[in-house]
Formats: structure tokens, sequence, C-alpha cells
């Protein structure tokens, strides 16, 4: 009990060290620069507080549940039981179809309930004059995730390097760029790094890491990482495809009508 | 009022750990079919995970957004440009260093590399070689928000800016260290989530809209994708170095 306890101190210790630099800065300029005083002291340090005990509790229940189930799940859907073989010397990377479906499926899952994700696509709607439709553009976002991150764990499975993967992506971003509607580009961008939240990394590290430990011949530190990687990548192409289809399709319709 | 806004973030901080709750389940049911070994262990840290994370999202809304997102738009409309890029930097340094995800992940990169004996086997050089990490995609993001900043100031364009962030990252991934290119890749994704992303969004579109002739939507956004983008470059650089 006093074990966990101390534990827990230096855990909250530590936060304390990791918030104090957007403190300092915000109250810093706040007092410096704009020179007023703080609207509610009361208020804010309520807040503080807040804060670093969430920020506490969240890591601490990370390491106690979200890891170790990500790196479970690997673990269960690579023994030789479950994929029905003697060792898994013997196994293609055909024999490890469930993981790509439990990445794609946590991939979906998770991008499809993120609220800031259901903000972003709602502002889209509106500014883009009903183009763009707020469900069409969080389907698309979800299948970008969804894909993106069963790839990463099919590259994990081949050992395929993530460099060629990144960069071909890359290049597919590039050129529809040049094609796609130029109000979408700067959304499509950001959408990539809006998605992969708090909850979702930690557990998606976790899988690719497990995942690496249990197939012969990967290292966890080469092959391990990149799923978040390929997470907030997908998603741009997704969201350029969508509105480049979402443009067609309106001006066929328009031409149709005349 | 205060008990009010606290239970909708419990819910919502639920809500947003149920689809993995439920992927899960359905998979250990259906498909695996065995016992998990630690239930109650999980339980418990789940039940931490939406605790702390409804702390946290609250102890922000009270705190650190409405500050940060009024002075974002204050900074935006008056103000020097160099106050405005110096606050630019200082934001996303420190979203970037109090991310709860990226102190998570941080420590997982550790503690894989120190089992592939890179770096020494104790705790200080694990939590050393973390804090570097972090530090270094902090800085990343501070620069890649000063420079969104400056972007939409001179009215720059966004494509040939990412276009220029791609071509680096291509041309140092030969260069850098195996071990730490997946670390890198992943760490643009990592650093935009809870505390970042409203912050600068605020910051970019209060911006886009206090200048004349800028489009909120087609310049206020983009800062997030320089913040995924640079964290790339410098974590191979540090890689390089280290």
């Amino acid at each position: 009990m006093t074990a966990a306890l101390l534990h827990f101190l230096t855990g909250l210790l530590a936060t304390c060290r990791d918030i104090l630099p957007i403190a300092v800065i915000i109250i810093g300029f706040q007092v410096l620069i704009i020179r007023k005083p703080m609207a509610h002291p009361k208020k804010m340090l309520i807040g503080f507080v807040c804060v670093l005990l969430g920020v506490a509790f969240f890591l601490e229940g990370l390491e106690m549940a979200l890891f170790p189930l990500g790196k479970l799940m690997a673990k269960q859907l690579t023994t030789p039981e479950f994929l029905g073989i003697a060792n898994l010397q013997q196994a293609t990377w055909q024999s490890y179809f469930w993981i790509y479906i439990f990445a794609a499926s946590i991939g979906f899952a998770t991008t499809f309930a993120e609220p800031s994700l259901l903000a972003v696509a709602l502002k889209a709607e509106q500014i883009s004059g009903g183009t763009i439709h707020a469900f069409g553009l969080r389907c698309a976002v979800s299948i970008g995730v969804a894909f993106g991150i069963a790839l990463g764990a099919f590259r994990i499975v081949t050992g395929f390097e993530l460099y060629y993967f990144i960069i071909v992506g890359y290049i597919i971003v590039i050129i529809q760029t040049a094609f796609a509607p130029k109000i979408i580009i700067g959304l499509a961008y950001d959408s990539g790094g809006v998605t992969t939240s708090t909850v979702t990394v930690p557990l998606v590290t976790a899988l690719g890491l497990g995942l690496a430990q249990a197939i012969p011949g990967r290292n966890p530190l080469i092959d391990g990482f990149g799923l978040i990687a390929f997470a907030s990548l997908f998603p741009i192409i997704t969201v350029l495809g969508y509105a480049q289809i979402a443009q067609w399709l309106t001006r066929r319709n328009r031409s149709s009508k005349l | 009022m205060l008990k009010h806004g606290f239970i909708k973030q419990l819910i919502s901080s639920f809500l947003s750990l149920l689809p993995i709750l439920a992927v899960v389940l359905v998979f250990q049911v259906l498909i695996i079919q065995q016992p998990i070994a630690d239930v109650t262990g999980m339980i418990v840290g789940v039940l931490l995970v939406i605790l702390g994370l409804t702390l946290f999202v609250y102890g922000l809304e009270q705190s650190l957004f409405p500050v940060g997102e009024s002075m974002a738009y204050a900074f935006a409309r008056k103000g020097s440009v160099f106050w405005l890029l110096l606050f630019a930097f200082c934001l996303g340094f420190g979203t970037t260093v109090a991310e709860p995800a990226l102190i998570a992940v941080a420590d997982e990169a550790a503690m894989v590399t120190s089992k592939s004996h890179l770096i020494a086997q104790t705790d200080a050089a694990r939590s050393q070689y973390a804090l570097g990490l972090r530090i270094t995609v902090a800085l990343s993001v501070g620069f890649a928000i000063l420079v969104g900043v400056l972007r939409i100031i001179r009215g720059w364009s966004l494509y040939y800016l990412i276009i220029c962030g791609y071509c680096a990252v291509v041309i140092m991934t030969p260069f850098a260290p195996a071990e730490i290119i997946g670390i890198a890749y992943d760490s643009g994704g990592v650093t935009t989530s809870t505390i970042t992303v409203p912050l600068v969004t605020a910051l970019g579109v209060g911006l886009a809209s206090a200048i004349k002739g800028r489009n909120p939507m087609l310049d206020g956004f983009g800062l997030i994708a320089f913040a995924s983008l640079t964290p790339m470059v410098f974590v191979m650089a540090y890689g390089m170095i280290w």
C-alpha cells in the first residue's frame, strides 16, 4: 500500500514538472505582456489541481490497463494455438488476418467516436456550403485511420521498411493536393493529426510493440513503432479523395440539371 | 454548475473509451475465447483512465483554455509580430511538453530502447532519454507553430511548406539510425491531442479572422499539420546526434 502510494506521489511530482511550463507561459504572458490581472484566480487554481491529478491518474491507469491490454491482444492473437499452426515459423502473413481486422476495428471505432472530429466535420459542412457532408467526412477519416492501422500491422508482420510506405503515401498526398478543391486542403492535412486521440495513441502503440515482440524475427525498436504514423497519414488521403468525389458529384448533378 | 460540468465530462470521457472497450470485448468473447489474466487490475486501470481524463479536461476547461484562447485571440488581433511569434513558439512548446499521450509514448520508447541495449538499463538513463525525446518534440512543435503563424501573416501557400517538410523527412530518413525512424514517424501523430489542438486551433482561426484578406477555412487550418510534420524531422536529428 505504502509502495503504491509512494509510486503515485512520484508520478504526481513528475506531472507537476510537466504541467509547469504551460502554466508559466500562460501566466507569464498574461501578467507581463497583456498586463491584466487574472480574472478568476481561485477557479484557475482549482483547474490546475484538477489537471495535475488528472494526468497522474491517467498515466497510472494507462500503465495498469491500456498498455497491458494492447500487448495482451497482440499476444493472444498471435499464439500458435490461436492461429491453428504448430509453431510461429510456419506462419505466413495471411495467418494473422485477425490482427488486421482488430487493428482496423480499433481505428474505425475510436475515430468515428472522436468528439473533436465531429466538431471539425460540422464546421467543414457549414463552410463548404453543403458540398461536404459531416457524416461523409467522418466516414472518410475513420476509414483512413482503420486502413492505416491495418496496413501498419501488416507491415510489422511482414517486416517491410516503414520508409517506403511513408514515401509512397506522401507522393499520393502531394499528387492529390494538386487536384483537390483548395478549401479542403488545410482541413485534410489537419485531420491526420487530430484523429489520434489521447486514449487511442497508447493502445495502438502497445499493440504495435506487442506485435513486434510476438512475431519471430521482428525487433520492437525498429518494427514496433509506426502505427501512429500510418494512422495520421491515411486520413489525409481519404479526406482529399472524399473532397474530390464530392466535388465531382456536385458538378455532375449541376450539369445534368442544366 | 461545477458538478454538472464535471459529470458531463465524466460521461464524455467514458464515451471516448467505449469504442476501445467494445472492440476489445467483442474480440475477447467471440474470437479469442480465453480468460483475461488480471481482470481486476484492468478494471481499476480503466476506471483510473476515465477519472484521470475527466479531471484533466475539466481542469483545462476551468483554467488554461479560457485564458489561453482569449490570449491567442488578443495576440492575433493586436500586438507586435515579435510578441506574437514568441507567444506562438511558447504555446507550441508548453502544450506539447504537458501532453499526456506523449509522456506515455516517450516512456515506452525509452523502455524499448534500453532493452535493446542502446542506452543503459537504469531508471536514470531511461528517464533522461524520455525527457530528451519530449523536449525535442516540444521544440519542434514550437517551431512548427511559429512557422505556421508566420505563414498566416505572410500568406504563404500551405502546400509548398508541407511539400518542403515532406522532402526534409524523405531526405533525412536514410541518414537517421534505423532505431529512431519508427519513433520519429510516430511522434508526429502523438503530439497533437488534448491540450495542443484546441489552443493552437484558436490561435490559427483567431489570426486568420483578424488579418484582412485571410480566410479562416483556408488559412486557419494547417497549423496542426505543421505540428505533426516537424517532430519527424527534429526527432530524426535527435537520433543522429545522440
